[in-house]
């Protein structure tokens, strides 16, 4: 086990900058999860810390030790693959004791780990099956064996469930989550799905072109976002933004809540024009606009499936709602978040 | 009328679409191919068989069935023996060479380096120069008078100008000689197979066992060439049926020589059958060939349907 630290993470590919100085600090133990939009610059950092791309400038600093110039197998990484990367020409047994076998172990030795790794996934029926005989779902289960075989002092996830369908998806993230508990090892995961950003991580770090915009629980990153990228890329559908005085001022969908639903608290009432609105079972979003207001999209509103004001909320009226004023976040105008003005 | 116009209309329309139908349009656009086929392969060697149990030649044009007497003296001569084992040294020999160049030549082409593009270009050259000119450069590198490779060698102080080898005129150097030809007109051909192949390896296989600590070796022949096994075979199968019947380079650096030293079978036949015109027996000589081939196209095949889980 041992913490991560990136510093000052610079990594340029031929005129382009893909990882612009980031600094991160992952705890021993800790899940950190980098969440960005596709191209930020995510996997590009992962796999410098993994070795397989040297950085343009910076350091990977693993259990205290600088490691920029150790090649992969001597940083003590294990990395698991988007698509799990594994030898098709292999049984299962030979794809997990593959990281074991280049560091000439005892065959007995290699036995019992890929015993034990094939124990603790749940995958010891399919130990004499090869890769192609497999569901998604098994595959990642292997890969997931194959890199804990060498019991890794760190464990990147490359978007390990972005092959799975969503079903499964839910199951697996679950199933990561419980596992890395148990074995606590440190993880870093990249993702650009924010529901399992907010489900597994015990912090995440939001990227958007190769830079760091916040790190933070994912209480923190929802509730405190800290300016208007990551407001708008957590939470769907994401936080409404409008124009206000000489900024923007922002708040949840959930927030903006018909004005007989809220009772007592400062309240900032807004007149509300619902143009149509879609029934989810479990919620209901309202889409429409705020008169008077200047807003880049549609502002919606998250609200409870069955409510007798429902009832009063028709596409094309008007009708009151508000939002609490502590719910409400002040972004300046370029884009960082500022105090009430 | 109305009826009578509408009929008419109709039956138009089903010729109209006739080349619609895969069962009109499936045979003539096979039909060449079956026609190439049959007219310049299959009736050929159907001549062959015929010929090679007659007691055919050019002086005496007898078709009397003599059995497998032909087949029997062929076997019994000194030179066929010689000339069968000459062919498996010469297939296999320039088919190793030619995998190694191919293999080595492939890893280079895929670095990115200044040029590679046309470096890229350039290696297809033996492949594509006609055979007759490339051989010809070749026979005088390797002259004994005017030889580049020796006057390199003298020029380096690695030989004397008295101990300089006789390349075509050695038996064992003559061999080599068409081996490295041969092995260099096929190699080309090996590094588009391999890099066909490599390419086609999937990066997170590449970059998994870089994590896991596979170093250049292991990487390359326990993950890489295994993936890209049935490829290569594919290869392997046209290079070896290619050059077990092939008389070109032969025919035109030593023609067998010296002393049959040289000799393959595609030769042999020839001089056997065409030039000394005894058809009969070069016949024979020629369909020596089809089993050892079907031997070792079945044998391969077989091994490519294991590979494929």
């Amino acid at each position: 086990m041992a913490a991560v630290i990136t510093d000052d993470i610079v990594k340029q590919f031929e005129g382009t900058t893909a990882v612009n100085g980031i600094s991160l600090s992952v705890a021993d133990s800790e899940f950190m999860v980098l969440l960005g939009p596709s191209g930020c610059g995510k996997t590009t950092l992962l796999r410098i810390i993994c070795g397989l791309e040297k950085q343009t400038a910076g350091d990977i600093v693993i259990g205290g030790n600088v490691v920029n110039d150790l090649p992969p197998r001597a940083r003590g990484v294990a990395m698991m693959f988007q698509s799990y990367g594994l030898y098709p020409h292999y049984k299962v047994r030979d794809n997990i004791a593959f990281p074991l076998r280049t560091q000439r172990v005892p065959s007995a030795v290699i036995k019992s780990k890929v015993d034990w790794a094939a124990e603790l996934l749940g995958i010891t029926d399919l130990l004499d099956r090869r890769p192609r005989q497999l569901s998604g779902g098994e595959r990642q289960r292997v890969a997931l064996a194959r890199a804990l075989v060498r019991e890794p002092t760190v464990l990147l996830l490359d978007e390990p469930l972005s092959n799975l369908d969503a079903k499964l998806r839910a199951s697996a993230r679950n199933e990561i989550k419980q596992f890395q508990q148990r074995v606590g090892t440190t993880t870093i995961y990249v993702t650009h799905d924010q529901v399992e950003a907010m489900g597994m991580g015990d912090r995440i770090a939001v990227i958007d072109h190769g830079q760091v915009r916040q790190i933070g629980t994912p209480t923190a990153i929802y509730d405190d976002p800290a300016d208007r990228f990551v407001a708008t890329f957590v939470g769907s559908p994401p936080m409404n933004i409008i124009a206000w005085n000489d900024g923007y001022l922002g708040f949840r969908p959930e927030n903006l809540l018909p004005r007989e639903m809220i009772d007592g608290g400062d309240v900032t009432e807004f007149s509300y024009h619902v143009d149509r609105w879609e029934y989810l079972g479990s919620e209901r979003i309202v889409y429409g606009k705020l008169s008077g207001v200047e807003a880049a999209h549609e502002v919606t509103a998250k609200l409870p499936p069955a409510h007798v004001s429902m009832e009063s909320i028709r596409p094309g009226e008007k009708h009151a709602f508000g939002v609490r004023n502590n719910m409400i976040c002040y972004f300046n105008r370029d884009g960082a978040r500022a105090h009430r003005h | 009328m109305v009826a009578i116009a509408d009929k008419a209309v109709q039956s138009r329309s089903r010729f109209k679409f006739i080349l619609d139908r895969p069962k009109v349009l499936g045979p003539i656009f096979v039909a060449p191919a079956i026609l190439y086929v049959l007219v310049l392969v299959g009736l050929p060697f159907l001549l062959a068989v015929y010929y090679s149990v007659s007691a055919y030649t050019i002086y005496t044009q007898s078709y009397h069935f003599v059995g497998l007497r032909n087949f029997i003296d062929i076997f019994h001569s000194q030179i066929f023996r010689q000339t069968l084992a000459n062919t498996f040294i010469f297939t296999i020999g320039s088919q190793i060479i030619g995998l190694i160049l191919g293999k080595f030549g492939a890893l280079v082409l895929l670095r990115p380096f200044r040029g590679r593009k046309l470096v890229r270009a350039l290696i297809v050259l033996p492949w594509a120069v006609p055979v007759a000119l490339a051989t010809v450069a070749w026979e005088w590198m390797f002259d004994s008078l005017y030889s580049v490779i020796n006057w390199t060698l003298v020029a380096l102080h690695i030989i004397n100008r008295s101990e300089a080898p006789n390349w075509l005129g050695n038996p064992h150097l003559a061999m080599l000689c068409v081996i490295v030809v041969n092995a260099w007109r096929f190699f080309p051909f090996a590094i588009v197979i391999f890099l066909a192949g490599i390419t086609a390896v999937p990066q997170d296989i590449i970059d998994a066992s870089i994590v896991d600590g596979a170093g250049f070796w292991r990487r390359n022949y326990q993950i890489i060439v295994p993936i890209i096994a049935p490829i290569v075979v594919v290869g392997l199968i046209f290079g070896t049926v290619f050059t077990f019947t092939d008389l070109s380079v032969v025919y035109l650096l030593t023609n067998g020589g010296p002393v049959n030293a040289t000799q393959v079978l595609g030769n042999l036949g020839f001089q056997i059958g065409i030039q000394s015109g005894d058809v009969a027996h070069g016949a024979a000589v020629s369909l020596i060939m089809l089993p050892v081939l079907f031997v070792l196209v079945i044998l391969m095949l077989r091994f490519i349907r294991r590979r494929e889980i």
